[in-house]
């Protein structure tokens, strides 16, 4: 009586733990699919292909998704070598002392700040002191400093994982540091960077706050021509669409929200493949 | 016989305060396998570490006494560890395969060294897997990658590495630790051969290793030297009691 009893109490507990599992994976196929059946009619050649017109009410949003490329990239262009160098840095060569603790702190602490306040952060340095003006320069370097700790902490972690065999062997058969650092642990590590980059990146491409005042605008008739020039960009086009513009079409709404939608989670499946491709030819 | 490497009161200790040398003095000769031989913690891994500063990579709180390589003290801040590295070998209890194929693993240190001419190369890839007793097990697969030999083809591989930079002193940590008797028994016949060009000095796995091996064995115990001779004569005749206590098997 009392085993049968530790099964059933065992198997209710199992049952439980399973469904919580199960009720993470709602929100994320339930967003998909009301998305995808809100906005799959609004897509076609034209929507992605053509400019906005008629207030923003009809046409497409190619400068919206051509913005969010030059945002993506640009961020990209400042994060990645910075985020690299300095993971090597504490994975590699710092030794544990007040400066490298500092510099820990003060990671850990980037990642908490709130976006609207790197938003406002932007504003201050690259806008207005730096005289960057509204612009994919001033919101890309906005957007890199957010995604800087994502891309560091996944980077060192990944340095990290390498087996410290390969280090001493290495330095053993008469390489020096970073030539052990190049020709082996970056090697082995990339893949466990790229995913960190990749997610990154990806959250970059999604933020509104970073660029509402450093370098998305409104509407623009004109696809940025320097990177000195604002840019229209996805999710601030969306929150335009959605809240300043009065009987704004529905599905151009949702339309929008699914190509932001697909850029992203596109990303996300790279970084996966990525990862899963590395992970079963890893040598250890 | 020639003393190719003169170690002058050596003293060592870690910044955790394990395993340390105290006061170790001797001299290594050339071509021939010298044995470090002893229960654990008694400082051989340490000093075999020191011989080529492989230490510098570990936090050392105090050193202290020379050691002389063809008459020049390696302990010298301004030794070129790098050049000291290539000519001073290591191979360790673990086979570690560099992640990449038996080729490469064989030409890293070469390529490091500068060298990029390809007879040179595959000159240097040949000679030393058949020096390691295993160019015909691999020599028709040198472009798979290393980690899939088997434990003991691995370690082979892993001693070719260090005999292509042509060093003078190979260093061996427990080499034979993980391998099954007969890739021991490889390894083993590699080293006699070896001798006769370089000089070895052995950290055994196991005392009947030490006795097989030894042309000069050095007993240690927590972290001092405490007998040191021929092989041969130590083996039967040991001169110290703790020497003999740990030979008959009564400690350790």
């Amino acid at each position: 009586m009392f085993a049968r009893n530790r099964h059933t109490v065992q198997r209710l507990g199992f049952t439980a733990i399973t469904m919580m599992a199960v009720f993470t994976v709602i929100p994320i196929v339930g967003t998909i699919i009301f998305i995808l059946f809100k906005g799959g009619s609004a897509i076609s050649w034209e929507f992605l292909s053509g400019f906005p017109h008629d207030g923003m009410r009809a046409g497409g949003i190619l400068p919206a998704i051509i913005g969010t490329l030059y945002l993506t990239v640009g961020t990209a262009v400042f994060s990645v070598p910075l985020g690299i160098a300095a993971a090597i840095y504490l994975a590699e060569y710092a030794s544990d002392n007040r400066l490298t603790r500092l510099i820990r702190l003060a990671i850990i602490n980037l990642a908490g700040i709130p976006s609207v306040v790197y938003g406002l952060f932007g504003l201050g340095l690259f806008v207005l002191f730096l005289k960057f003006g509204t612009s994919i320069l001033a919101a890309s370097l906005t957007l890199s400093i957010m995604t800087l700790p994502v891309i560091i902490s996944t980077a060192e972690e990944s340095l990290r994982s390498v087996p410290q065999a390969f280090r001493t062997v290495s330095i053993s058969l008469g390489a020096t540091r970073w030539q052990t650092i190049r020709r082996i642990i970056l090697k082995e590590a990339l893949p466990g960077i790229l995913t960190g980059v990749i997610l990154g990146l990806e959250r970059a491409a999604g933020e509104t706050a970073p660029i509402l005042f450093t370098g998305a605008a409104f509407f623009l008739p004109r696809l940025p021509g320097s990177p000195f020039d604002a840019t229209m960009a996805l999710p601030y086009h969306l929150f335009v669409i959605s809240t300043q513009v009065p009987e704004m079409p529905i599905q151009i709404q949702y339309g929008t929200a699914l190509v932001l939608l697909v850029f992203v989670l596109t990303m996300n499946i790279i970084a996966t493949v990525i990862r899963s491709r590395a992970r079963a030819r890893r040598q250890w | 016989m020639v003393d190719k490497i003169i170690i002058e009161n050596l003293s060592l200790q870690y910044s955790d305060g394990t395993e340390s040398l105290r006061d170790v003095s001797m001299g290594i000769r050339q071509n021939a396998v010298t044995v470090l031989f002893g229960p654990a913690g008694g400082g051989k891994s340490t000093l075999l570490r020191c011989l080529n500063r492989l230490n510098d990579l570990t936090e050392v709180r105090a050193s202290s006494g020379r050691i002389l390589i063809d008459g020049e003290n390696i302990l010298d801040p301004k030794t070129d560890v790098i050049a000291l590295r290539r000519k001073v070998g290591m191979v360790f209890a673990r086979p570690v395969p560099l992640p990449m194929s038996i080729r490469e693993n064989i030409i890293y240190g070469l390529e490091l060294a500068g060298e990029k001419r390809k007879s040179k190369l595959d000159e240097a890839v040949e000679r030393s897997l058949k020096l390691s007793a295993i160019w015909d097990e691999v020599k028709d697969r040198l472009d798979d990658p290393a980690i899939a030999l088997s434990g003991g083809q691995q370690q082979r591989v892993c001693l070719a590495r260090v005999i292509a930079l042509q060093p003078e002193v190979i260093l061996l940590d427990e080499p034979t630790s993980g391998l099954d008797p007969i890739s021991t028994g490889k390894v083993e016949a590699a080293l006699l051969e070896l001798k006769k060009e370089y000089t070895v000095i052995l950290v055994p796995h196991s005392i009947q290793q030490a006795a097989r091996t030894a042309d000069y064995a050095a007993f240690f115990l927590t972290g001092g030297l405490i007998e040191y001779g021929e092989g041969k004569t130590l083996f039967t005749i040991p001169k110290q009691k703790k020497t003999e206590d740990y030979i008959m098997g009564r400690f350790g």
